[in-house]
């Protein structure tokens, strides 16, 4: 048996044990503060940012950018209008191949680097934030936290079935080290901060 | 190209056939080595970071054996299937059942430097079985039918015209394209229909978390997730020292992971895979491959904290200069010198020494692994075995001769000086090493022994 084999030989190799280090003490930032950061890196890495001062602001400007697309879809209830239907949950994920625009509501966000971070249950369904060729992320600034440390401590010992941090919409450099957006992913990345 | 039986000087030497291309080469990895520095200095608290990091992968490594039952327990509990590998075979022939089981014949594959080292494409293809790498880096080296020359920039070694030929003839865009977002375009719209036919996905894993039995997988292309959540089945490999402690750590890899590979704050995606989702079959396979031996050598156990960032081959003026194929083994670069020897110290006996010992792998790899402490240390192990070359040897042996004898030492640095002024010819040809792509030193008056004779008092 491989297993048995492999942990009797590191048992045999493996050095004395070695303690943990100290937990790193957490930031604490202003909110107006978190918020400019976490600008300033979503617009670095390729995002579109939007700082709105109420919720009922956001939909129309979503109608508004996106109205020649076909298959749009929001999995955020209070985003849903004729023209955005709510997300349908269809048990083949390939039947989201041509979604053009997805919308979802993060309650995480991470100012050093401007990662949102979804569970599955906020997805919908898996595949949803890659395989649309826009996504458009809502966050409360109530949300936005400085870095990955204080990121882990919210997300705690959460028991999601999926989870992903999503900076920016999906690139590559692998070609002379030219950035392009929309590799295999979503091609642009829109975020609306709301107070 | 068969580089089976070549040593890294004989590799490098083709390499540098095209000055012009190994200067863009260097100045491209240069380049991104200072985006590194950048956003490294952008965090205050970077050096604490790196300790922290090398603290959190001392204690995984001390007790590994109980975090790999811990995070096995917690995946099967999450519905997840776990593998055992002993080495690259088994690994492959787990990898090849899972396949067969389903009838699979075809498999998507995002990167895995795991898969590179097992030879996993090589071994499937001979089954009859065809994968596909999604990484357009990969992908790309995979039509050229090279092995990638970086561990994350698989194709740094190609120029646009070249990658332009290469879709032209597999992808059929039009002759002479060699923009890259055109060619980038043309690989989207290849590889979307790839994820939307393939049953199997296959990824790699950064980090496997012995508290909950998770793992995170980082890509910028969104290819891992692509391939994952629309196969069937999904099959995750990892060497068995991709285990951290607890989830909580992740927030200090993750802040060192980007910024040391490419300078970026953070992976465009960082995805926490738990539990399968309904319908689908997820494996893992914990691979060993060495691993447990390397663990028993004290001097080299540090290798494995490696989280596999690439800084060490961005920052290496030998890299730089030698290109990746030169190091004949999946993972290239100062890391890649001490990890292989460790499978092979006949076949890889050239690796450590090509370094110049300048120490600066070490000053930016994020876990603080001692990389050219271990090449020093690797030189000598092999020397000691009988591994190294007649003609090292030979040179040692004139060194350790000349070295020892402060007469023998005065006189030898005398008629080196002499032959560089008086006939230099006899150093500028091609059977001196040193004067290829190098011009000799212009020799000085004296040396510097006999400077401080007449100067001090």
């Amino acid at each position: 048996m491989s297993r048995d084999q492999i942990l009797a030989a590191l048992r045999q190799n493996q050095p004395e044990p070695v303690p943990l280090p100290a937990s790193i003490p957490l930031e604490r930032i202003e909110a107006l503060e978190l918020q400019a950061k976490f600008k300033t890196m979503a617009e670095g890495i390729g995002s579109i940012v939007h700082l709105v001062d109420e919720f009922a602001a956001i939909l129309p400007l979503i109608e508004a950018r996106f109205s020649k697309e076909k298959r749009v879809l929001s999995t955020v209830k209070e985003l849903v209008s004729a023209a955005i239907p709510a997300f349908e949950l269809h048990a083949d994920p390939h039947s989201y191949a041509d979604v053009d625009v997805a919308i979802f509501k993060s309650g995480l966000g991470v100012a050093e680097n401007s990662a949102l971070w979804l569970t599955e249950e906020q997805m919908g369904i898996r595949v949803l934030p890659f395989i649309t060729q826009h996504i458009v992320m809502v966050i409360p600034l109530a949300a936005l936290v400085p870095d990955m440390h204080t990121a882990y401590q919210k997300i705690g010992e959460a028991d999601y079935e999926f989870g992903t941090f999503i900076a920016g919409p999906s690139k590559t450099a692998d070609i002379e080290q030219s950035l392009v957006l929309g590799a295999h992913g979503p091609r642009s990345m829109t975020i609306f901060v709301y107070a | 190209m068969n580089t089976e039986t070549k040593t890294h000087p004989e590799l490098s030497e083709i390499f540098n056939k095209d000055e012009q291309r190994v200067n863009w080469h260097d100045e491209t990895l240069w380049w991104i080595r200072q985006k590194r520095d950048k956003s490294a200095h952008s965090i205050p608290e970077w050096e604490m970071l790196r300790e922290k990091a090398s603290q959190i992968k001392n204690n995984a490594l001390s007790n590994l054996a109980d975090y790999l039952v811990s995070f096995e327990e917690k995946a099967l509990a999450n519905g997840i299937i776990v593998h055992w590998a002993a080495d690259a075979a088994e690994h492959n022939r787990i990898v090849h059942g899972i396949l067969e089981k389903h009838g699979i014949r075809q498999m998507v594959k995002s990167k895995s430097m795991l898969t590179e080292e097992c030879h996993l494409n090589e071994y499937l293809e001979k089954q009859g079985l065809e994968v596909i790498d999604s990484d357009l880096g990969e992908r790309i080296v995979q039509l050229a039918k090279e092995p990638p020359s970086h561990i994350v920039l698989p194709c740094i070694h190609k120029k646009k015209e070249e990658i332009g030929d290469l879709f032209h003839e597999h992808l059929g865009v039009p002759a002479g394209t060699s923009d890259p977002q055109i060619l980038t375009e043309a690989a989207r719209q290849h590889l979307r229909e790839t994820f939307l036919t393939r049953k199997a996905a296959l990824t790699g894993v950064n980090f496997a978390i012995a508290e909950t039995g998770e793992f995170v997988v980082c890509t910028n292309e969104g290819n891992a997730d692509m391939g994952a959540h629309l196969a069937d089945v999904h099959i995750a490999c990892m060497g068995i020292e991709k285990i951290i402690p607890k989830r909580k750590h992740l927030g200090v890899f993750l802040r060192l992971l980007a910024r040391s590979a490419t300078g970026q704050p953070i992976t465009t995606y960082s995805s926490h895979f738990k539990k399968p989702r309904a319908g689908q079959e997820m494996h893992i396979v914990l691979v060993d491959n060495g691993r447990t031996i390397q663990m028993g050598r004290e001097d080299f156990r540090a290798s494995l904290k490696c989280i596999r960032c690439g800084a060490c081959m961005n920052t290496c003026p030998v890299y730089r200069r030698s290109g990746g194929h030169s190091y004949n083994y999946a993972i290239s670069g100062p890391i890649g010198a001490i990890l292989a020897p460790n499978l092979d110290r006949e076949k890889y006996a050239d690796l450590p020494f090509a370094s110049t010992l300048c120490g600066s792998c070490s000053n930016v790899c994020p876990v603080k692994i001692d990389i050219h402490q271990q090449l020093y240390k690797w030189r000598q192990v092999i020397v000691q075995e009988g591994y190294a070359t007649s003609s090292k040897k030979m040179s040692m042996k004139l060194m350790n001769y000349t070295l020892s004898s402060p007469g023998i030492y005065r006189t030898a640095g005398k008629a080196g000086r002499w032959v560089l002024k008086h006939i230099p010819f006899a150093v500028n040809n091609q059977f001196n090493p040193w004067y290829k792509q190098r011009e000799m030193p212009e020799a000085p008056k004296e040396s510097f022994g006999e400077w401080y004779k007449k100067n001090v008092k």
